[in-house]
């Protein structure tokens, strides 16, 4: 026989690099896809984050606004409905005028083209509705809201093809950049981004409805989904007997979690709107749809926590004479409860991200009041940057992305928590 | 036939340095010896492979205790001991397969003719085509037969041709006696063979790569009686060609295949010598206990 | 009383029912001679009381509130003219809301008949409000104490209880079944009707997508179009985009991670690589619309010029704003952790055994990875990336941010397609006629995204379980 032990190794070493070549390709492939996913991440943020930070800025021009009672048509300062009936435009106007120092027809129009009056009025009622007695007649500098047009001009300044420019006549381009340089016209931080519900001029649309609306769904979605995900949950795991109609409950919630959110939608339409009558567009009936949508994390995820809990304790309790249900509430649920909190935290971070079945049952609409119960017409914050993505308006563009940093950090909460939950009360056997 | 020469003298290298070793580890044993010296004939003049102070640690658990051992070429040498004893564990130093798992740290030299094989340079792709291995449980893959056989011999680009690749896989099954049985549904997946079948197809996928030594680690344990008697006539055929190092629970299998016995307990290679001189009249007390049955 | 109101008395009223019993069961006990001739604790006896009082009075409430809309619509019709009663469907609902919305004053139409109609509609409410709170409160009453006579020591109150507890549970748990029966009720029979009106061979086999011609009444579905070809070549091409970026990424980062990262590697990677699940599709949405889509706009064109520069007759490259390449991308990128964690616990339920086989044979990592893990772990993976598809047929906002509405038949991702999930959304925002074939239209569509994703999940989730069990 001759000596095969040789002639293997040498054909072995023969195709060795070739092989560490291959070896090192692949490993590169992984690491290019991991790189990929990376980057993603990173460009995904800040490309949002570049977006979004300006939308909680705008420019504000400083000017004396003269708080004359009988331009305002206020007669007496301590009537609510003459205050909210109140002719702010009027003062904000004279005051522009005042700024620019301008008389004629042409020149008024054009310099008040440069603010936005009624916001400024807004700004200037709630001013009122504190203590009007003491600033009426009173004359007083204030930060006014100026155009969209204005904001966007600024906001890109220096970028090519100086976009907005066009919407500017010279003469008013002069009076921007005067104000620019004198200092009065700023940029500030935007409160009114977060006091405000949504309005149709971007200078003036806030959050605040579409947060507040996206509070009362989580709290019906909440209401709803956690009592009945654990109910669900126990009796899956420490009741249900295995025939066939476990099997089907099982099978139901595993599909389920897999339905397109879209399908939801149009349960809920059909169903709680059409069948039932349910108003539209409110948190009550989103909840629902929400619920059921989330159900699946939540009873998955509590089920697993369960099954967690080692069996020798319920062998313990039942030891003791204790009663199934008595060993359920009194043992299996608080050891499994921090489980479950991780899984409804998870579940109502989705939830809140979740758009497609709002869309299906109205929740995409302009609704510029804040909400104030379960059953008010509501939008949601997902829903808002929708509705501001599609508004042609250019000034919107921005509130979508600033909105959507609202709605990120919002997420990144929840997410913290569910963590933090997770370590810290989760124990493991 | 048996080729393997014993030295009657422990080589100056280990008998310098195993009490040393032995000291510097704290961990007391039943019999509390921090130096001791293996017993027997541990060393072979024709030897394939030599180990040399083996020690091994899982984090800071030592489990294998300064191991002086040669395999000599073409002979069966068996291993043998309790349960944790570190027979296995020091079977699967002998191809690196310990790399696989992060926290194991070996040291000592492992000779393979005059290639120190646990030298991190060495690269493990062409010493595991050299030192192949059988494992416990049958593992063929979730292939055709004929492609489990085949696998080493294409990742390793042994067969230039078809007809090669064909042939080897043919001598390969032969060699491990199982090409009657599946000559017909070579593409049938290897799962489908029965226990004792797919170790034999596993030992074939390792005999197809001609290494020069073949690693068992309990190849039988999960076989029938019967399956293991075709295996045990399969290694006696085999170590015509090859040399074997086998890891076995069972004594019986040990007396049989094997030329030489080693004995292992707690991590130290207590007893080497002639297969039918540890089982008829070992040197060490606590070979005499293990074959007596006194534990196990 | 307000509904609120009256649920609050409910409560207060159950609560007291439960602390009554809860003392007498205790003073029963004290007769006796301790709580341990009772057969139960206490505690039981009170909550076995106060669910008497309260399944029965919330059963009325939940009754009453469903179907007091109904009886009321049913009553005012009598007040009607012949005349009005003999009126279309839709053309009474509509009058109907005429009513409704002078009832709430939102209205201004000035018909004396009409006024007269909901003022009684307002009286109709405040009887049937008063009659509720009445029945509630009396059977509030009555139940509780009934169950105050009834309470004595050798009743089951803990057995009773027990059973309460898991009946409610069980009925906790069948939701996910009325679910799924509710989401099937609600698509089907709007489907069906919409079959009626275009036949569902012209839905499913016609290449023609173009419903807004159906608006006029007189000829509803007629001429309108409705074969629903382009909406599926559409959201095939999408989603093909989109697996062509998950898969091959999600699987070898799948695949670095279990096989070849170190275990820091992996804890920093793995969370933040998760992050991308986490964000929002709306979120999706607008980056591919107002960041990705511009890109490859702007990218390709120049591209094609440059080409052209070149002296090859290609020509600029004509990319449309609403590319399918562009949401399919984002889309992509969305599902990526999705597969690599799915692909991630299919590899690693891969048994050692097969690795150390392959290693013991001496081959290389990727060897061992790509000849006997993959096709081990490949039934798995064939799962895993089914879910990954259902979820990107059914993806919705992202192509509705991103994609167009024109149903264009093309296999070209530069071109502006549409999708199933986007001519749902249009054809279902704004108006809510339930009889137009559009608005069918769009149930029918969600009649077929639910069937094949069903059936996606069902599949996939058969042969990953299968593959569990293969190596368990």
């Amino acid at each position: 026989m001759t000596k095969p032990e040789i002639k293997t190794i040498d054909k072995v070493n023969r195709t060795l690099g070739k092989r560490y070549r291959a070896e090192k390709r692949f490993r590169l492939y992984g690491m290019l896809s991991i790189g990929f996913g990376l980057l993603c991440v990173l460009f995904l943020f800040t490309n949002i984050i570049g977006k979004g930070l300006s939308g909680f800025t705008y420019h504000y021009l400083q000017i004396s606004v003269e708080m004359d009672a009988t331009t305002l048509e206020i007669s007496d300062t301590s009537d609510l409905n003459q205050i909210l009936a109140g002719n702010y435009s009027a003062v904000v106007k004279r005051g522009a005028y005042e700024y620019f120092d301008v008389s004629s027809r042409r020149d008024k129009s054009a310099a008040r083209k440069l603010l936005s009056v009624d916001g400024t009025g807004y700004l200037l009622q709630d001013r009122f509705k504190v203590d009007a007695k003491e600033i009426i007649n009173t004359k007083s500098m204030v930060w006014a809201l100026v155009d969209d047009k204005v904001d966007f001009y600024l906001k890109r300044l220096g970028e090519p093809g100086e976009p907005g420019k066009h919407e500017f006549s010279e003469k008013q381009l002069q009076w921007i950049h005067a104000a620019v340089e004198s200092g009065d016209l700023q940029k500030r931080f935007n409160w009114a981004f977060f006091n405000n519900g949504d309005s149709a001029h971007s200078e003036e649309a806030g959050i605040r409805g579409a947060v507040m609306g996206s509070f009362y769904l989580l709290l019906v979605t909440l209401a709803l989904s956690f009592p009945i995900g654990i109910a669900t949950a126990i009796y899956l795991e420490e009741y249900a007997p295995k025939n066939k109609w476990t099997d089907l409950i099982e099978v139901n919630i595993n599909n389920l979690a897999a339905v397109p959110s879209i399908i939801f939608g149009l349960l809920g339409l059909a169903i709680f709107l059409a069948f039932f009558g349910f108003p539209r567009s409110t948190p009550l009936v989103g909840g629902f749809v929400l619920t059921l949508m989330t159900l699946p994390t939540i009873i998955i995820s509590s089920r697993a926590s369960i099954k967690a809990v080692p069996p020798s304790i319920r062998e313990a309790a039942y030891g003791l004479g204790s009663s199934k249900m008595q060993v359920t509430l009194h043992h299996v649920l608080p050891l499994a409860m921090p489980g479950m909190l991780t899984g409804t935290i998870i579940g109502l971070a989705q939830a809140l991200g979740e758009s497609a079945p709002l869309l299906m049952i109205g929740m995409a609409a302009f609704i510029p009041e804040v909400p104030t119960g379960v059953s008010d017409p509501a939008t949601a914050l997902p829903m808002q940057i929708f509705q501001w993505f599609r508004n042609a308006d250019a000034g919107f563009s921005e509130k979508a992305s600033a909105a959507i940093l609202v709605l990120l950090m919002f997420l990144i909460v929840m997410n913290t928590l569910a963590v933090w939950a997770r370590r810290r009360l989760e124990r493991r056997w | 036939m048996n080729n393997s020469v014993t030295t009657e003298s422990i080589a100056p290298l280990a008998s310098e340095k195993t009490p040393e070793k032995a000291k510097t580890s704290n961990v007391i044993t039943e019999e509390n010896s921090d130096a001791y010296t293996t017993v027997g004939q541990a060393f072979s003049e024709n030897a394939k492979m030599s180990m040399r102070n083996v020690n091994v640690f899982y984090d800071e658990k030592q489990a294998i205790y300064d191991v002086n051992l040669d395999i000599g070429t073409n002979e069966v040498v068996a291993m043998i001991g309790p349960s944790g004893c570190g027979k296995s564990t020091f079977l699967r130093c002998l191809n690196r397969m310990n790399d696989t798992i992060d926290t194991c740290k070996v040291t000592g030299k492992f000779l393979l003719e005059d290639q120190d094989i646990n030298d991190r340079k060495m690269d493990v792709v062409p010493l595991r085509a050299r030192v192949g291995m059988v494992f416990q449980k049958p593992n063929p893959f979730p292939k055709s037969i004929y492609d489990n056989v085949a696998y080493g011999a294409r990742i390793h680009g042994l067969a230039d041709r078809k007809s090669d690749l064909d042939d080897i896989v043919e001598t390969s099954l032969q060699k491990a006696g199982l090409w009657n049985e599946v000559k017909d549904r070579l593409q049938q997946p290897g799962t489908s063979l029965s226990g004792g079948q797919q170790q034999r197809l596993c030992i074939a996928r390792t005999i197809a790569v001609s290494p020069e030594v073949i690693l068992m680690d309990e190849p039988c344990s999960a076989l029938d009686p019967i399956a293991t008697a075709r295996i045990e006539e399969l290694i006696d055929e085999l170590s015509q060609n090859y040399t074997i190092a086998i890891v076995t629970h069972s004594m019986q299998q040990a007396a049989r295949v094997s030329h030489r016995t080693a004995y292992f307990h707690l991590g130290k290679l207590i007893e080497v010598n002639e297969t039918e001189k540890v089982f008829t009249n070992p040197d060490h007390g606590l070979t005499e206990a293990y074959i007596t049955g006194r534990f196990g | 009383m307000s509904m609120s109101m009256l649920f609050l008395v409910m409560l207060v009223g159950v609560a007291a029912t439960f602390y009554f019993c809860r003392q007498r069961s205790l003073s029963l006990a004290s007769e006796l001679g301790g709580i341990r001739h009772l057969h139960s604790l206490p505690v039981f006896y009170g909550v076995q009381a106060a669910l008497w009082c309260a399944i029965p009075c919330l059963l009325i409430f939940g009754l009453w509130v469903v179907f007091d809309d109904a009886i009321i619509r049913e009553l005012t019709l009598q007040y009607l003219t012949e005349e009005q009663r003999s009126l279309s469907a839709n053309e009474l609902q509509l009058l109907l809301s005429t009513i409704e919305s002078i009832t709430t004053g939102s209205s201004t139409v000035n018909d004396p008949q009409l006024i007269a109609i909901s003022q009684h509609i307002v009286d109709f409410r405040s009887v049937s409000n008063l009659a509720l709170s009445i029945t509630v409160v009396c059977s509030l009453v009555g139940l509780s104490f009934w169950a105050w006579f009834k309470l004595k020591p050798e009743n089951k109150a803990r057995s009773n209880v027990e059973r309460c507890f898991m009946l409610f549970l069980l009925l906790c748990s069948t939701l996910a079944i009325f679910t799924t029966v509710g989401i099937v009720f609600s698509v089907i029979f709007e489907s069906i009707r919409f079959f009626q009106i275009v036949p569902i061979q012209e839905f499913i086999f016609g290449t023609q997508w173009s419903p807004q011609l159906s608006i006029r009444a007189d000829q509803v579905g007629s001429s309108g179009a409705f074969g629903a070809v382009p909406l599926f070549t559409g959201t095939l091409l999408i989603s093909a985009i989109a697996m062509l970026v998950a898969v091959p990424t999600g699987l070898m980062t799948a695949i670095y991670l279990s096989e070849y990262a170190s275990s820091r590697v992996r804890s920093v990677v793995k969370p933040i690589l998760e992050i991308l699940a986490g964000i929002p599709t709306v979120v999706y949405g607008f980056f591919a619309a107002l960041t990705i889509a511009p890109m490859i706009k702007n990218g390709l064109h120049g591209l094609g010029l440059d080409i052209a520069f070149l002296g090859v007759s290609i020509g600029p490259l004509e990319v449309s704003g609403e590319s399918a390449l562009a949401a399919g991308l984002v889309m992509g990128v969305m599902i990526i952790p999705f597969v690599s964690s799915l692909s991630d616990d299919v590899i690693n339920a891969v048994p050692q055994s097969l690795r150390d086989g392959a290693y013991g044979l001496g081959s290389t990592q990727s060897e061992t990875i790509k000849k006997v893990i993959f096709p081990a772990a490949l039934p798995g993976i064939v799962g895993a990336i089914l879910l990954a598809v259902s979820r990107a047929i059914g993806e919705t906002m992202i192509v509705v941010m991103a994609v167009g509405t024109a149903a264009k038949l093309t296999f070209n991702p530069l071109e502006s397609v549409t999708t199933v999930t986007v001519q749902m959304t249009t054809l279902l925002i704004g108006d809510h006629e339930f009889d137009s074939a559009k608005t069918l239209a769009a149930f029918a569509l969600g009649l077929v995204l639910f069937i094949i994703t069903l059936g996606l999940n069902f599949i996939a989730l058969n042969i990953v379980k299968k593959y569990r069990e293969q190596y368990d």
